[in-house]
């Protein structure tokens, strides 16, 4: 379990979710809550469409902020804690703006014994951006380190927003990888 | 949003041999090929729903005896007789109606295994036509599929052969004339590696945080939305077709006699050809790790082998000729797990690979269970300390004397799993720690596994 808040440094309480970083936006589209309605009918019980409406709401607010959370809340009907609860719980919860491309890492050892480290090091150096710290001053990159991708066969593996690209990634297939991005190969993060 | 894969993936799936009667082949059928996952191919190559037409003809009681006739145990990892779990659902009584539910476990998370995911890519009819026959033996009203959000791809992928199987006929209403309704549903998980556990896998489905259960009551008591519930993994379900055609007494003979049948090992790490192999049950760990995955890729020896993905206890040379079922692997001091079998050859610091395996324990703890989130986390600072050359000999004890009140402490097996690397690696490579605490460098001379950038 990783937390994602930093530690408190005014004097001043704050609610835990006032200290995580605010989105532009900060209701959901009307496409968007249509899609949280029949989510809601999809499953046995209302509360199960928590998961993917906050996959939704990353989708359309970029990252999962507070008023994200709120609105999700709202949209399902349910107590704001709860999606607070469930959102701060799971990692691939964006708590913070990502880059256009957000690259994520696996550095676990099936990886690890075939370079992942390296490749880790390599990513950080080529996109000038360290894990967990925001995206590049471009907006472009943001850097994850990740646990296990199910690529264990034929790492080290990169997942480039949604896609994961696990072919013995080396320091020339990275390089591609990132010149695909330039181009427009892969799907950004968020629409 | 066509995330459909069009490139193959580099993964091997095959072996000289495989595909013959020794070596059978039943669920990597056209693994490789990406066309494969389409429902025409499926019918018209792989005896596609066959099994399926056949198991609505029986009773749902025999279809139940047949998944025990077949002996097959779960392939996430307990290795439970999947017949007997089946047989486990409440019946309906003149007085009560059940409803039932199937899940099936796609939140395939362990360190080096990647099996389901190749079910995923390309016989995703298989499993859905598991789950409609595991969903007529326990007359379930609904199935779901929990996939790990990782598989963005995968569970679109999904998403498009279950529309094929409902235009079919074969998902829906009144299922091929049986007048039974079933459908199955896909869920996407967010990245918690503890929604693997059953109960915790169920409180994700419900939309709440992914915090194991108490048990009892067990899940074919009360699980998803508070009904009875099965949850198989992916490779258990895919197997319910082959052992509905060929039979469970056929399927019984494949393997050793309390360990039946096929599974798909996961070969990562040091090796020449890493890849996925089905194989019987009961094949020697040493055939498949050097005969069919080339031996090892750095020319050096092969020095510890995790038998069952991450969780496992390691094995050192002398248990190299294990031959990999659930009972053996277990007589010896590890356990079989999900398959993934992770090499590391001479030149891996023990204390470095023992470091990695137990940050993503203390990492994906759920921190519901205080042994766990705590004892985890304590394991990594002191391996962090030997690591860094500031390790102490005492650590060594108390590194050993908190295993064991980490470890059967916990209401699920994390904590438990977190204990298996980290005492087998005391245990077999003491002389690494102490060379670290004393030398304060690595015994091994091979490539850092850690990186210098920040760690989560």
């Amino acid at each position: 379990m990783n937390h994602p808040l930093p530690p408190e440094t005014s004097n001043e309480p704050l609610a835990p979710g006032q200290r995580l970083p605010e989105s532009e936006r900060k209701e959901f589209s009307p496409e968007a809550l249509a899609e949280i309605q029949a989510l809601m009918v999809k499953f046995p019980d209302k509360l199960a469409a928590t998961l993917p409406a906050l996959h939704i709401a990353q989708r359309e607010f970029g990252f999962v902020s507070l008023s994200a959370m709120k609105a999700v809340a709202k949209a399902i009907g349910i107590p704001e804690g709860h999606v607070f609860g469930v959102a701060t719980f799971y990692t691939m919860y964006q708590k913070a703006p990502v880059g256009q491309f957000h690259l994520q890492v696996c550095t676990n050892i099936s990886c690890a014994l075939r370079g992942a480290a390296q490749l880790l090091e390599k990513v950080c150096e080529k996109t000038g951006v360290k894990p967990g710290q925001g995206p590049s001053a471009d907006g472009m990159w943001s850097v994850e380190e990740v646990e296990c991708l199910a690529g264990c066969g034929s790492g080290p593996c990169v997942q480039v927003n949604h896609d994961v690209y696990d072919e013995f990634v080396d320091e020339k297939k990275l390089l591609d990888v990132m010149e695909a991005c330039k181009r427009g190969d892969y799907r950004p993060w968020a629409k | 949003m066509a995330a459909i894969r069009t490139k193959p993936d580099p993964q091997i799936y095959t072996f000289p041999g495989f595909g013959t009667d020794k070596f059978p082949n039943l669920m990597l059928r056209g693994a490789g090929d990406l066309d494969n996952w389409h429902l025409k191919v499926y019918e018209q190559k792989h005896e596609g729903y066959v099994a399926l037409k056949a198991a609505l003809k029986l009773e749902p009681v025999a279809v139940v005896e047949e998944m025990k006739t077949s002996g097959i145990r779960g392939r996430g990892g307990a290795g439970f007789p999947c017949g007997l779990k089946w047989s486990f659902m409440p019946k309906d009584t003149p007085e009560r109606k059940f409803t039932r539910y199937l899940v099936c476990n796609g939140d395939e998370g362990e360190p080096g295994t990647f099996k389901d995911r190749a079910i995923l890519e390309y016989n995703p009819h298989q499993l859905i036509e598991g789950m409609i026959i595991g969903g007529w033996a326990m007359q379930c009203k609904l199935g779901f599929v929990y996939i790990r959000g990782e598989f963005l791809w995968l569970i679109e992928k999904l998403e498009a052969a279950l529309q094929q199987a409902r235009d079919a006929g074969y998902l829906g209403k009144n299922i091929l004339g049986t007048g039974w309704d079933y459908d199955i549903l896909v869920y996407r998980g967010a990245g918690a590696y503890i929604c693997g556990e059953e109960t915790a896998l169920l409180n994700s489905l419900e939309g709440r945080r992914g915090e194991p259960r108490v048990k009892p009551p067990f899940p074919a008591a009360k699980g998803a939305f508070g009904q009875p519930t099965t949850v198989n993994n992916v490779e258990t379900l895919a197997a319910v077709p082959p052992i509905l055609r060929m039979g469970g007494a056929e399927y019984a003979k494949l393997g050793t006699p309390k360990n039946t049948g096929t599974r798909i090992f996961g070969v990562s790490g040091h090796v020449k050809r890493p890849g996925l192999f089905e194989l019987p049950l009961g094949t020697p760990m040493d055939f498949v790790v050097n005969e069919l995955a080339g031996g090892s890729s750095t020319g050096k020896k092969i020095k510890a082998i995790i038998p069952g993905g991450a969780s496992a206890p390691m094995f050192d040379e002398k248990d190299f000729d294990c031959p990999l079922d659930f009972d053996t692997v277990k007589a010896r001091g590890s356990m079989a797990g999900s398959g993934g079998l992770i090499c590391m050859d001479e030149d891996t610091c023990m204390v470095q690979a023992t470091l990695r395996l137990i940050r993503f324990y203390a990492h994906e703890s759920c921190g519901q269970c205080t042994p766990c989130r705590e004892g985890c986390n304590w394991m990594e600072m002191v391996l962090y300390r030997i690591e860094h050359g500031e390790g102490r000999m005492e650590d060594l004890d108390l590194l050993a004397g908190l295993t064991p009140r980490i470890a059967l402490r916990t209401l699920c097996p994390l904590g438990d799993a977190a204990c298996g690397p980290m005492d087998s690696a005391l245990q077999k490579f003491r002389h690494e720690f102490e060379h670290h605490i004393t030398h304060k460098t690595c015994y091994a001379q091979g490539s850092r596994l850690l990186s210098a950038v920040g760690a989560h």
